[in-house]
């Protein structure tokens, strides 16, 4: 299992790339609100399966919340528990 | 003298889906992106016309987000495909829940009751009415 520390990194790329947020991912906090930050629905559809890309996981039902994907801190979790349920 | 029965609150629901954003999606992820999206028969009615098949599917996805912020179930999940458009023969679109979905909506007294979409150029946008208990 990647470290937190990477998970972060590897999260704050992908959204860099995907999430168009209105400040770079790099400043953003763990808890902050990233649809507050400009991340618009569609957008979190396309941050979703990047995720799955990178992490060679698969979101299930039951996780497509807003709320897994409103923060780093909130991705990350869903991101520890999917590689330790493979 | 008559007792009517309260009237319903309605809530409105607004959404702008920019297509050659949504084509970059389809681009990059393909069937992925649009099989968690959207549901059987709306995929197959956006790819019965290649001229016009991401403006559908721009629409469709507007008009799902804007039901969400309709209903007012935020929160709830986002499970996309658990909200439908549906087209009738005279190409009138309207919005069918499934479940999951259904059934919170219920317990939450909201209904979708109308919907009205349409692109042009780069953009396609969706208003959804429904009618809410409070």
């Amino acid at each position: 299992m990647p470290s937190a520390d990477e998970i972060n990194t590897d999260i704050r790329t992908i959204l860099k790339e995907h999430a168009r947020l209105a400040s770079d991912p790099s400043t953003l906090a763990d808890d902050a609100d990233l649809y507050q930050a400009g991340m618009t629905s569609h957008a979190s559809v396309n941050l979703m399966l990047a995720l799955e890309d990178k992490f060679e996981v698969e979101f299930p039902e039951r996780m497509l919340r807003r709320r897994a994907f409103e923060n780093i801190a909130a991705i990350r979790a869903a991101i520890e528990e999917l590689i330790a349920s493979r | 003298m008559h007792d009517f029965p309260p009237l319903a609150a309605l809530r409105i629901g607004l959404d702008l889906v920019q297509v050659s954003r949504l084509e970059e999606s389809l681009a990059r992820f393909g069937e992925r992106f649009s099989r968690r999206v959207f549901t059987d028969a709306e995929i197959s009615y956006c790819e019965s016309s290649a001229a016009e098949r991401t403006r559908r599917f721009a629409a469709r996805m507007a008009a799902k987000e804007a039901a969400w912020k309709a209903l007012g179930l935020d929160d709830t999940g986002h499970d996309w495909r658990s909200i439908e458009v549906e087209r009738d023969a005279r190409g009138a679109c309207s919005i069918k829940l499934h479940e999951p979905l259904h059934s919170r909506s219920v317990v939450a007294g909201a209904r979708p009751i109308s919907l009205s979409i349409t692109h042009e150029a780069d953009y396609a946008a969706a208003v959804v009415l429904a009618t809410t208990s409070s």
